[in-house]
Order: structure tokens, then sequence, then C-alpha cells
């Protein structure tokens, strides 16, 4: 059988040792009736004869579209050394860090990954990250419940929608009421949000750029909230915060990011990296792994989990979350790929990305009936107003290999003219020209 | 070790893209723009990859060392499943695509990827269905508890309590409250779940049990069908935590003796690695009863075998996670599981109990063993003996990191004193386990004649023993910027 390195004799040695005659005698605490009623699963296959059955089913996948696909996740460049140095089983093949002395790799890398959020964000403290960008925005919303005891969220709609359905299902049983404040032609609604401050408030949730596109500076309205008693949380994308005005100096308090775009690859969805970091006055209602600097009893540096009496195995059913582990691999490849672009690089990832955006916005909005939605300066994404049905222009260009973008229509019924579109460093001039063109062919 | 950024120099450059002609500032106002770049780290490839091959040798892992740490399932990871999860069609393939009119059939093997998952886990734990959406074993059991919720909203019942017993693991009253419940805790009787205890606290306010099984002790719950039948009387749900599951496998299917719920840690039973705390995936699987209320979309298979994603989930919680969950990380518990079939899965169970069994052997008669009886695939043994000469678990646990053994998980379950829980797995060999229970037994007779030098342990490795107190206490969480 595979991965069992036991020879007959070794197995007779040990049922011996043990006592028993035979490993089914192993399982006699399991009542015969409780014995599996079906366990029709396929036979196993060689190494070689399930890669070919999974390379069979990858290649079932298209390839070779060209696309335009944010929403979220960007198709990003992933240096090799990404790839080779987190492969490492050193790393990857351990776990949690709980016995510190035998896991200052992992630990004092979680210490450079939580150093380089800050940095990144300009917040004073990161934890070692949650499961994706719509968990830490969850959290975050917990966080600055408890820390107020208030139990009003304020949502702006410019937050992404898959992100605020993972709100409405995690929150659907605790004293959490979500308000989501419309926005107003793409962009934030500032007064509205500011409007709908009250004491009852915990905090407002707001994204940069928004779901749109759009970037503002949130100061003055995190300012309110303060004015409030409630709390800023600001979700940012972490590539275009090497250029955009930080959560820090918009006064954020909690800042949470999907940090996908840093080393991670699209993969379908998954693994990727909750980025939540926040004020020093926050720290302790911060959920999962933190991992502070100390020193052994020689005095040399070093790592270890710290402030574990906010965590479940401490406080179980009074624990700031019920998170147990990171997404440590993810943020490992995060900081790993954050050292190797240097601010240069991450900078030039974003320029380029944007320079390719703005590109691909010029020749689009020259087919007649194409504008842009919002007005507000974007970044990499930015949205469409189509003169026909986003849908069904998205699935006309799907059949010539090209994925234009989001159709937006699923989430805001108004908007089923709104096509969302994402440009990388990734994007060449001749995928703006194809798309270009079959664009004005589909709508002619 | 320096930090990265203690080695960063100024204008050094690193794997950068080509240079643009137009800056931020030129396509952005001013206003929007941060004053000045992060101060990330300036370097080049090669003293990244340097710094962090060396950090990684600071580390214990599965493909360097054995690492039996009770509860955590530490089997060795197949290399060939990195293969699979990293076919570029799989790892280049973007989430929202079949989210797009037309746009299934462009992802259909990804579909096709979750769709097998889900119906092998199925088969595998006997339950009726399987969301893979769930991004780690406590999402697995909040999604879980929500599930249940659900069911009891749909049925009308009023319930507020779940029970956890008191060798759960702490996620799982963590993951009720967080699902607005209030949690009972009661006591275990002999190791094991007491149904008088149990039926004293169950009353029609009680929505579910969440069960690990085997329990934190390794200890198969033998009361099972008694559990079943007294939480049936209120329209209580039997939650199972998979956390133990790697014992079970062609032994016991979840769903055939009267779980309703259930979430299963690939990164344990299906071999995908723990990546130093995660990524893990926690699928979620349920009984007829609770079908209707899973996360949705649901991938669905049509008469003509082409995948689709189902949005028409009215009762449904909603997402827990944006897309499908982990993919990466199904994709290689797929692989294992295709690459085990069903005889090679019971067999991984039926050795992990071996294993376990064999160092309970080993060690019996030397360490207080408390439940010494046959176990499943872990068990605990308590320290507690050694404090006469004032040597404790955590002491056990550092001298057997000096030894090249990662350690047992100590202190837990909380209900046996100086605990020290040994799961090897079955992807040991005998020779490792004799070699293991030879380290440990050699530290117990060192506790007797030099108590000290445990205290003292560990020596070899990159530090000695650190200064928790001193870490909570300073908060030092980042590196100054100097």
């Amino acid at each position: 059988m595979p991965y069992i390195p036991h020879t007959r004799e070794d197995t007779r040695a040990m049922l011996e040792r043990i006592g028993v005659q035979s490993l089914d005698d192993l399982f006699s605490d399991i009542p015969a009736a409780m014995r599996p009623q079906s366990f029709a699963l396929p036979a196993g296959l060689s190494e070689y004869e399930t890669m070919r059955r999974m390379e069979e089913m990858a290649g079932r996948n298209s390839s070779g579209l060209i696309s335009f696909l944010g929403g979220g996740v960007y198709d990003h460049v992933v240096p090799a050394a990404v790839d080779a140095l987190s492969s490492r089983g050193e790393f990857y093949t351990a776990y949690t860090p709980y016995q510190p002395e035998a896991s200052q790799g992992t630990l004092q890398a979680v210490f450079e990954y939580q150093t380089a959020v800050c940095r990144l964000l300009d917040m004073e403290v990161a934890n070692a990250s949650v499961y994706d960008g719509g968990s830490a925005l969850f959290e975050a919303a917990m966080m600055c419940a408890r820390a107020t005891r208030a139990g009003r969220v304020i949502v702006d709609e410019c937050v992404n929608p898959l992100y605020r359905a993972m709100l409405a299902t995690l929150s659907a049983n605790v004293d959490v009421e979500i308000v989501t404040v419309a926005h107003l032609d793409g962009q934030s609604d500032l007064k509205a949000l500011k409007a709908a401050l009250d004491d009852k408030s915990a905090a407002v949730l707001v994204q940069n750029p928004g779901f749109f596109g759009a970037i503002h500076d949130f100061s003055e309205l995190f300012a309110a909230a303060h004015a409030r008693k409630a709390k800023g949380v600001l979700l940012v994308n972490p590539v275009m915060q090497s250029v955009l005005k930080t959560p820090g100096v918009m006064r954020a308090d909690v800042a949470v990011a999907e940090g996908q775009s840093l080393g991670m690859y699209l993969s379908f969805g998954g693994p990727y990296l909750g980025m939540m970091a926040c004020s020093k006055d926050m720290v302790r209602q911060m959920p999962g792994r933190i991992v502070g600097r100390t020193e052994d009893l020689d005095g040399k540096t070093g790592y270890v989990l710290t402030l574990q009496a906010r965590e479940q195995h401490i406080r179980r059913s009074k624990a700031t979350s019920n998170i147990c582990s990171n997404q440590a691999l993810c943020a490992l490849r995060c900081v790993m790929h954050l050292a190797l672009l240097g601010p240069a690089g991450l900078t030039r990832a974003a320029e380029l990305s944007m320079l390719r955006a703005r590109e691909a916005a010029t020749a689009l909005t020259a087919i007649k009936g194409v504008e842009l939605f919002c007005s507000a300066p974007y970044g990499y994404e930015f949205a469409l107003r189509l003169p026909k049905d986003a849908g069904l222009v998205a699935q006309k260009l799907l059949e010539k290999k090209i994925v234009a973008g989001l159709p937006v229509g699923r989430w805001h019924k108004d908007l089923d003219k709104v096509l969302l579109l994402a440009c990388t460093e990734k994007t060449r001039s001749e995928d703006i020209k194809t798309l270009a063109l079959a664009l004005s062919e589909v709508l002619a | 070790m320096q930090t990265i950024f203690a080695q960063s120099v100024p204008g050094r450059l690193g794997v950068v893209p080509k240079e643009t002609e137009k800056k931020a500032g030129d396509m952005l106002p001013a206003g929007l723009l941060r004053s000045a770049a992060p101060a990330l780290p300036e370097l080049s490839e090669l003293d990244v990859v340097r710094h962090y091959s060396r950090l990684s040798r600071l580390n214990y892992g599965v493909d360097s060392n054995f690492y039996p740490l009770g509860s955590c399932t530490m089997k060795y990871n197949p290399k060939f499943t990195e293969s699979a999860a990293a076919l570029r069609e799989f790892a280049g393939s973007h989430p929202l695509l079949p989210q797009l009119e037309g746009g299934e059939a462009h992802s259909a093997g990804n579909l096709e990827a979750l769709w097998l998952t889900e119906n092998l886990l199925a088969e595998i734990t006997g339950m009726k269905a399987f969301t893979l959406q769930p991004m780690a074993g406590a999402q697995g059991e909040l999604t879980g508890i929500l599930l249940i919720a659900a069911y009891h909203r749909a049925r009308g019942n009023k319930k507020s309590r779940i029970i956890c017993p008191d060798s759960a693991h702490g996620t799982n009253p963590a993951s009720a409250a967080l699902a607005g419940y209030e949690v009972v805790n009661i006591e275990s009787k002999d190791g094991l779940i007491d149904p008088a205890a149990l039926a004293e606290v169950l009353d029609d306010s009680v929505a579910g049990l969440m069960m690990t099984c085997p329990n934190t002790l390794g200890l198969f719950e033998k009361n099972l069908p008694e559990i079943v039948r007294l939480l049936r009387r209120v329209d209580a749900l039997l939650y199972y935590d998979g956390a133990n599951f790697n014992a079970c496998m062609g032994r016991l299917r979840v769903g055939d003796v009267g779980f309703d719920v259930v979430h299963v840690n690939l990164h344990k039973t299906m071999a995908t690695p723990h990546g130093g705390g995660g990524p893990g995936a926690g699928p979620v699987g349920v009984s007829e009863r609770l079908l209707p209320f899973l996360p949705g979309p649901r991938v669905v298979r049509g008469q003509d075998g082409a995948f689709s994603l189902d949005y028409n989930l009215p009762q449904s919680i909603g997402r827990v996670a944006p897309f499908y969950g982990n993919f990466a990380v199904c994709l290689r518990a797929l692989a294992y599981i295709l690459r085990c079939g069903g005889e090679g899965l019971s067999r991984a169970s039926d050795y992990a109990v071996l294993n376990a069994n064999y160092i309970r052997a080993r060690l019996h008669g030397q360490l207080e063993i408390p439940y010494d009886r046959l176990c499943m695939h872990e068990f605990v043994c308590s320290a507690s003996p050694l404090g006469e000469w004032g040597v404790h678990a955590l002491d056990i646990a550092k001298a057997l990191l000096d030894k090249g053994f990662h350690a047992p998980t100590i202190y837990f379950p909380l209900i046996v004193k100086e605990c020290l829980m040994i799961e090897p797995t079955e992807t040991e060999s005998k020779e490792t386990l004799d070699a293991f229970c030879d380290a440990l037994l050699l530290i117990i007779e060192k506790a007797r004649k030099d108590p000290q030098s445990l205290r003292d342990a560990p020596l070899t490795l990159p530090v000695r023993r650190l200064d928790e107190t001193r870490a909570a206490r300073s908060m030092v969480l980042t590196e100054d910027l100097g």
C-alpha cells in the first residue's frame, strides 16, 4: 500500500508486542453493527496513473484564454524563487510552531511577514494571517464590535459583494447588524456613509480601490467614525498599496486585504491570504496567531507565538475567534514575494498594471457607446458601461476565447450593462487590441 | 539570524518588472498617493534565496523529523500531489470564470475535480453530500454549526445550546459560540462521554452535540448508539469533528451511525501539507436532512455529464468562502485519495492505529498511561509521576527535540494532567517508532538520575528555551524601522 512502510514481518512483530492477533482486533471497540454499510471507492492507482488522471482533468479547463477578469483576485507575476523557496519541505511539512525552538524558521518568517504587512499598510500590528480577504473583513468587523461594545456595522456597497455575502453568512447568528450604504454611480457615497454613523455603530467598512475601481481618501470618514466612538475598517488591494495613501495615514483602526496578489496563484479560489493589521490599542481583539520577538535563556534573539490568551485553545468559548491556524505557507510566500520585488518592484508592478489599464480604457472607450462607468480615479481595475447587457456581451466574447471581465449584474441588478475589467503587468498590448476589436464587433 | 529587513541595502534591486515611462504620480492625483514607498527589503534575488533557505533549516518538518504531534496527523505528504496542484491549467484558473454566462465549460476540469472530491468524501464518510468551501477545520466547525442552526430555524425549533465534552478541541466551543450558541460542557467518565451526564443537561434547548471520535484521548466513543438515541429524542443534531478521522477510514462511516454533519481535515487525514500552520481545508458533509442548507453555489453534474454551478438554493446558509474553498488543497487531497483507493485508505487507518498501539505497548509500565487499553490512532500519557523529580511534560518535550524528534502535543487534552498526546501516523516505520520509544525511555530514566539536564533542554537547537512572558510583555511584533 502506498506510503505505508511496514513489511509483513514488521506487522507481525508489532501485533505480537501489542498482544493481539490481527489488525481487525485493534478495532474491537467499534461494535459490529457500526461497521460501514458501503465503502465503494475506486481501486488505487500508481503515481503515474494518478498524475495522468489529474492532467486529463486539468486539460478539460480551457487554456490560452485572454483574460481581463479580476474582481478581487488578480493574475500577477510570481517570481520563480517564491515557488522554489516555499516548496522546501522544512517549511511546508511543518505545523503550527507549538515548539518554538524547533520552529524558528517559520516563526521568524511570520515575524517578517507581520513587519512587511505593517510597513505596506502603515499599521502598528499585524497578525500571522487568516484564511482570505473575506474572513479578514468579517474578523475585523467582530473586532470592532467587541472593542466598541456596539452592534451595528456599516458596510459600503463598494465592498466586494462576495465578501459582503460572507459577512452575512458568518454574522447570521451573532449580535451584529449589517447596514449597507448604497454606492453612488460606482463610488463610495461618503456623505451617506457619514450620515449612517450613529452611537450604535461599531464600525464602518470600506474598500480602496472600491469594487468598481474607484479610489478614495477615507480620512474624513474615519474621523467622523471616531467622533462617534466607532472604528474605521479599510479593505485594500495590497499591490496598489505600494502607491496609494495608506490605511494608517487615513487613520483606519483595522486594515485588511486579500493577499493573493502577493505571491499566490489564482488556483480557482484558494488557498489565498487574509492580511490583517490594526492599531496597537486593538491588538487584544485581534484573532489568530501573532508572533513576537523575545530572548532565550542565553539572551539570544528568538521568536514565539504570543498573546495566546486571546485564542481558542486557552479561552475556548470566550476566545476572540474560533480561528486555530493561519495561512502560514501563503504568508511565507507573501513575504518572499515582497522581499524579491522590494519597494521598487512592487511599485513597478502596480504602475505597469495601471498603465495597461489606461491603455485598455482608452482603446475600449473609443468604441461607440462604451464609456467609463465611474468618473473617479482608478488603479488597474475599472468599470465600463456598455450599450448592451454586459453578461451577454461577455458570453459572446468568451466564445472567441476572450474573458472580457466581470459583468456586475449578478450582484447589482440595476447595473446589468456594467463590466469590470482588470489588467496586470501580464496584460499585453496585443491582448488589449484583440479585446477592443472583438468588442467593437460584438457591439456593432 | 538577522531579519530580512536588517539585510536591506538602499538601491539594491531584486526581481523587478521593467520601469514604466509613466509613474503613479502621472496617473493619479497626488492627494490619493502615499508619501513614500513602503520600507520593504531591498535585496538581490540571491540574498532572498539564501535568507529563506537558511531560515528553513531552523525548522523541524515531517520531511526531516518524526513529528508525533497528537491530533494533528503529521503524516507524510506525497510529493506528486504538489505537482498535481501546480498543473498550470489548475493553478492559473480564475475562480469567477465559471460564474460568467458560458464560463462553466471553460472551467470543466476544475468543476469535475470539485465534484469528484465531494463525492469521494461522501462515500468515505457515508454522508449525503459535501461542501468544500470551509478553508480550515475550525471554519468547517463554524459552517457545521451554522447548518445546524439553519435546520432548527427551518423547523421552528427554539434552540440555544450546544454541548461539547470536556475532551473537545478548543475550537469546538469557540465555533459554537461564534455561531451564537451557549456552550454546555459535560464531563467525561472513564475517558468517554457519559450518557448519564448527557441526559442530565439534555432538554429541548439543545441544538446539538459536537463529538470528536475517537476522542482526544484516542478512545472510541463506545456509547455512541445511546448518545444518538438520546439526542434524537429532543431533535438535537450530532456533529462529527473529523480531527481524528485518520483512525476510521474503512472502519467507520459516520453517516451510517447517526451523525448529521461532519468536517474532515484534509491536511490531516488526506495527507495535504500543514504548511507551518496552514493552509488547510475543512470540507463539511451532511446527512439528508441538512442537505438544503449547504453553502452555495453547488457543483452539479447534468444528465449529459457536463458540470455546472447551481445558485438556486433558497435555504442555503450562503457563502463561507468567497469561492469554492482552498481548491489547491482539495486537489492534493483528491490526488491522494485516487492514488490510495479504498483499500489504501483503509490500510492507512489500520496502520495508524497499529503504530499508536505499538508505541503504547512499548511505553507500557515505563510512563503513566491513564487509559492503558487498546487505543485508536493516538493515545495520551502523563508525566505526573516525574513531578517527584521536578520534571514536567514540557521538559520531556524539549528533551525529545534535542534527540531529533518533534514533541508530542503537550498539556492537551486538559482533562489529563501533564499530558503528552502521541500520534505517530501510518507513514512511520517500525525503526522510527523504536528509535522514538528508545529516546523517550532514556529521557524518563534521566528524569530520575539527572533531572536538571531535562530542564536545561534543548541544547542542540538554534535557540534554547524562549522567554514567552517577555514576548507578551514587550510586544515586539514587528521589526523597527531603523
